[in-house]
């Protein structure tokens, strides 16, 4: 048979590898720069045939020949998933992006009350389940690398030293391309673009490759499709694989129940393999995405499975049975017929399929085992440094590492004496315990935290039990007794004929077992024991996702006690995110919340989960759940806030409970506002009877009380139009022009205007201001109304006769600060804070000025109205400085804030 | 009828200016407070006969006071005439449960303020 040189053979994976790297890289930088070239329905379909890994490039043949129609089934499964579950898919899609979902063990635990226990448990699974899927790729490649540089007799893996070993030099090259690919950078959404257009172009490849080799033989080696089957029905020990009988061969019937076994397996693989749902759900940038991929997946299925058959019939009649290793029949025909050419390019078809895999499996895979089980205890050893954002990378760094090594140890103890096929079959056993916790928890809300643990438990040890150690005791490397006759010669418990069982391959056999046991104590356990309110919340957020987008994501459901300040929220982010990012995301949040900046974030259950949604991003949200409640303390929802959540009508109370807070609100206005409106009435009449009392009154005492009545009178029409104002400005009618502000102008008319104000109390009044001011769009009359404000607060609160007022006007890119300084007796810290608040007047009793207590809580509402924000600083004793900023142009939305 | 002694505790200025005139045109002598604190230590200091106290005041407010009053046994003599902005029945259950001896709401009056003020003293 024909070899290439080892050279060539290494030199092409490499080449190949390289290129995958610079689309890879391409494809990143044009996300970066805005052009995304994976947001495009045909890239996703494709990047979702990441699901034909090397089992499919090789094994199918391998299966094919075997036992003829015996490898449709794992290709049904995934073509009837998609077009029969494709509502199930769509829902997981929205519930994963409503609540920043980045892995499957991510999602279980988020829907079970973000469970750190069931985290752990799935990455567990995951991680073990998957291992003899990674070393079949391994297999895979190296067998296939042998048989093209016709080496196999050198490189079997007992005769060569293990690190020169080319499975295990690939398994290292192939741990550096995936942390190159996949963990350059940490992104909130685990999305990873330059990826998904490798992988898209990696399907491409091998669906070209297998369909160049299936021409080949179908119509090179042989006269086409015709010729092939009429000469395998000819052959009578061909003729079976025609048919449709059990794999384990024997009687000549059709083994319904495997078949449904094998398509259930596969049609759940497809939904639940970690690298399924990092590409189908994680990567998928567009929901409308998945319409086309429900038809074009399945049609990339038929057409890599189209000639699976004719390959496997045309080896075996060419070569004879026990000619050549069936598996690698894709390579050693067209080596046999004299094209090596196309031999190295069926090679990088199963390169291409076996690095696809590794890749997303292991940047899946890294991300749950960082996020689910490493991050936790990292987190609860209590040794927080100052900056985790790296660490997280790190971690799945090695992570991939060690997945890779791991999954060559498995290939060294279990691969030789197992097909491909199998191997694979094992890994879908395992992923297929998912589908109880995840379905259950999307359809069922009844489904509990307890339930899904119990569930899961029980069908993995079932698993193992059934499938994993008897394929490792027939590697040899168990005793093989324990298979034949059970442990401690206990024939009730052998794996492969549990509780006396028999009759079933040894798959349907564990599937039925670990599912049954599984749903068994899913439903059992989760009716038996009430859910905790906070798993109640979740289901309902994943079970009404479509009912409800708004309300799911939404601040309804948790409240919580604003223990946290802001500063410690974004010292948190800052410590996952990184400074920068962190800050990105206060900032938008700001400008979405309509706080504008982020000092004046207000701290609710909104911004809260904001937060930990961002967070769940980067490090998994059972341990966003976790780190966020260590700085803010979650209100635990008692049985009447259940009761709550369950009622369809609790929106209507809840809007109920909100008027009446109005209502409280508004009667506590009005309250004020009569006290307000009494005090000068009751003044006024008192001095009125008086002096109605009294004709006799001294005259200079009489125009006294007059003179005290007509100030009184000023007070209350003054108070009357303040209050008018106000509400004009709570009710958001107020009339707001836009114009161009000269805003030295506007303080010398505002000095002006008071300067008769402060000659009276003696005080002197300084501008300090830029030669030149660039306008400010804003209504003028309103600033004006601040400045007076301001002016007039400090004319009543320096002293008589040495007062002294200091007004600054400061600008910078964003926009312009004024500020009124005086030399008063200054604020004192307690009343700081209720300078701004309704009728809360400044000043003791002694000399109580004379206001309405409304003007800074109305000057304060006109100048947030423009998108800046006012302040107070005053030391005792050392005056008080009331200043406000303002943006040059700002977008005049409602004031409501 | 001798002269009292009645303290006005109130922290507007006007109100205590036609407070003062009338309660000397009553004949009685006059002192002020102008909030809860100093209103309880010219309580304490003074013994006045009588306080016109308001509820609305800086620092201790004037149930606070009438409290304080009712608890000290010395002080049981003094009686307490509370005036508030606040007519709520609420307001005035308050004051009497508090050991005020009459409530009156403001705006007040000034005979009927005169005449209770008399009829307490009598």
């Amino acid at each position: 048979m024909h070899t290439l040189p080892l050279a060539l053979v290494l030199g092409a994976s490499f080449a190949y590898l390289l290129l995958l790297f610079t689309v890879a890289w391409w494809a990143d930088r044009r996300a970066s720069a805005g052009r995304s070239v994976i947001g495009n329905a045909w890239v996703y379909a494709l990047s979702i045939g990441v699901y034909c890994t090397a089992w499919t490039y090789f094994g199918s043949v391998g299966r094919a020949a075997a036992s003829g129609l015996w490898f449709l089934p794992i290709y049904l499964g995934p073509t009837l998933a998609m077009l029969l579950a494709w509502s199930l898919l769509r829902k997981m899609v929205r519930i994963a992006h409503t609540h920043r979902i980045t892995s499957i063990a991510d999602f279980v635990a988020s829907r079970y009350g973000k469970s750190r226990t069931l985290a752990a448990l799935v990455t567990l699974i995951a991680l073990v389940g998957i291992l003899p899927y990674v070393a079949l790729q391994l297999k895979a490649i190296s067998s296939g690398f042998a048989l093209l540089a016709g080496t196999q007799g050198a490189n079997s893996a007992q005769g060569t030293p293990w690190w020169l070993d080319t499975t295990f030099v690939m398994a290292l090259l192939l741990a550096g391309f995936t942390i190159a690919f996949g963990t350059r950078h940490l992104d909130a959404s685990e999305r990873h673009e330059g990826m998904v257009a490798a992988i898209a172009l990696e399907s491409v490849v091998k669906l070209l490759a297998f369909v160049a080799v299936g021409v080949f033989v179908t119509w090179s080696l042989f006269d086409g499709p015709g010729d092939i089957f009429a000469r395998a029905a000819a052959d009578r020990s061909l003729a079976p694989l025609l048919g449709l009988t059990g794999s384990s061969g024997g009687e000549a019937r059709f083994a319904g129940g495997q078949w449904f076994a094998l398509t259930l397996l596969s049609a759940l693989s497809v939904l639940f393999l970690p690298r399924q749902f990092q590409v189908m759900v994680v990567e998928l940038v567009d929901e409308r995405h998945l319409r086309r991929a429900t038809w074009a997946f399945p049609l990339y299925m038929l057409l890599i499975n189209l000639f699976v058959l004719p390959i496997a019939l045309g080896g075996l009649l060419h070569f004879g049975r026990g000619g050549a290793d069936p598996e690698t029949f894709v390579l050693s025909l067209p080596l046999a017929g004299g094209h090596p050419w196309l031999a190295l390019l069926a090679f990088v078809g199963g390169l291409s399929a076996a690095t696809g895999m590794v890749i997303v499996e292991a940047i899946a895979v890294s991300t749950m085992v960082c996020n689910d089980l490493v991050m936790p205890i990292v987190l609860g050893s209590g040794r927080h440094t100052s900056d985790l954002s790296r660490l997280p990378l790190q971690i799945r760094r090695v992570v991939i590492v060690l997945l890779l090594m791991l999954g060559y140890l498995y290939f060294r103890i279990a691969g030789e004496a197992y097909a491909l096929v199998s191997i694979g079959l094992i890994s879908f056993a395992a992923v297929a315990q998912f589908a109880p916790a995840l379905i259950g928890g999307m359809y069922w809300k009844g489904a509990t935290r307890a339930g899904a643990l119990a569930g899961l438990v029980a069908g993995f040890a079932l698993w193992a039990w059934t499938l994993l150690l008897p394929s490792i005791a027939k590697s040899g490397w168990l005793p093989h007794g324990f298979v034949a006759d059970g442990p401690f010669g206990i024939t009730l418990l052998r794996p492969e004929q549990l509780f006396g069982l028999t009759g079933l391959d040894s798959l349907t056999h564990a599937l039925l077992w670990s599912l049954l046991a599984n749903i068994g104590l899913l439903v059992a356990v989760s009716l038996a024991r009430p859910p905790a309110a906070r798993e109640v919340a979740q289901a309902l957020r994943f079970v009404d996702v479509f009912r409800s987008d708004r309300q799911a994501g939404g601040t309804a459901t948790v409240r919580w006690r604003a223990q946290a300040t802001l500063a410690e929220l974004r010292q948190l982010a800052a410590r996952f995110l990184g400074a920068e990012p962190a800050e990105r995301l206060f900032a938008e949040y700001a400008q979405r919340s309509g706080a504008r900046r982020i000092e004046r974030i207000v701290l609710d259950a909104q911004l809260v989960r904001h937060v930990e949604t961002q967070l769940a991003g980067a490090i998994g949200s059972a341990s966003a759940h976790a780190v966020v409640a260590t700085v803010v303390e979650e209100e635990p929802l008692g049985p009447s806030d259940l009761l709550r959540l369950l009622d369809e009508a609790s929106q209507v109370r809840a809007l109920n409970r909100q008027l009446e807070s109005l209502d409280r609100l508004k009667d506590d206005f009005i309250s004020s506002v009569t006290h307000e409106l009494r005090t000068p009435l009751t003044s006024i009449r008192a001095f009125a009877e008086l002096m109605r009392d009294d004709p006799d009154m001294a005259t200079a005492q009489r125009q006294e009380f007059l003179g005290l009545v007509v100030a009184e009178t000023e007070r209350l029409s003054r108070l009357v139009n303040q209050v008018l104002d106000m509400a004009k400005l709570e009710a958001g009618h107020g009339q707001w022009r836009r114009e161009a502000i000269d805003l030295r102008e506007l303080i010398a008319h505002a000095v002006h205007t008071t300067s008769e104000l402060f000659r009276e109390r003696g005080a002197v009044v300084t501008v300090e201001q830029p030669d030149e001011v660039r306008p400010l769009m804003a209504d003028r009359d309103r600033l004006l109304q601040v400045l007076l404000n301001l002016l007039s607060n400090a004319a009543k609160f320096v002293p008589q006769d040495g007062g002294r007022v200091r007004i600054t006007l400061s600008t910078d890119a964003r926009g312009a600060t004024i500020e009124v300084q005086d030399n008063g007796r200054g604020v004192p810290p307690e009343q700081q804070r209720l300078v701004f608040e309704k009728f809360r007047q400044g000043g003791d009793a002694s000399n109580r000025p004379q206001g309405t207590g409304l003007g800074l809580p109305i000057s304060r509402r006109i100048v947030e109205h423009f998108g800046g924000h006012m302040w107070l600083r005053s030391t005792p004793g050392q005056g008080a400085c009331f200043g406000f900023e303002l943006p040059w142009t700002h977008d005049t939305v409602g004031d409501q804030s | 009828m001798s002269a009292k002694h009645v303290l006005i505790a109130d922290d507007e200025v006007n109100i205590v200016i036609s407070l003062e005139f009338l309660m000397k045109r009553e004949g009685h002598r006059v002192s002020v407070a102008r909030d809860g604190d100093a209103a309880l230590e010219a309580i304490r200091r003074e013994r006045p006969d009588l306080v016109l106290l308001d509820v609305m005041m800086p620092g201790k407010s004037g149930f606070e006071v009438c409290q304080a009053v009712r608890a000290d046994d010395s002080l049981a003599a003094v009686k307490i005439l509370m005036l508030s902005a606040k007519g709520r029945d609420t307001d005035i259950a308050k004051g009497q449960a508090l050991g005020a001896d009459a409530y009156m709401t403001k705006p007040f009056s000034t005979r009927e303020l005169a005449d209770k003020v008399r009829e307490m003293l009598g």
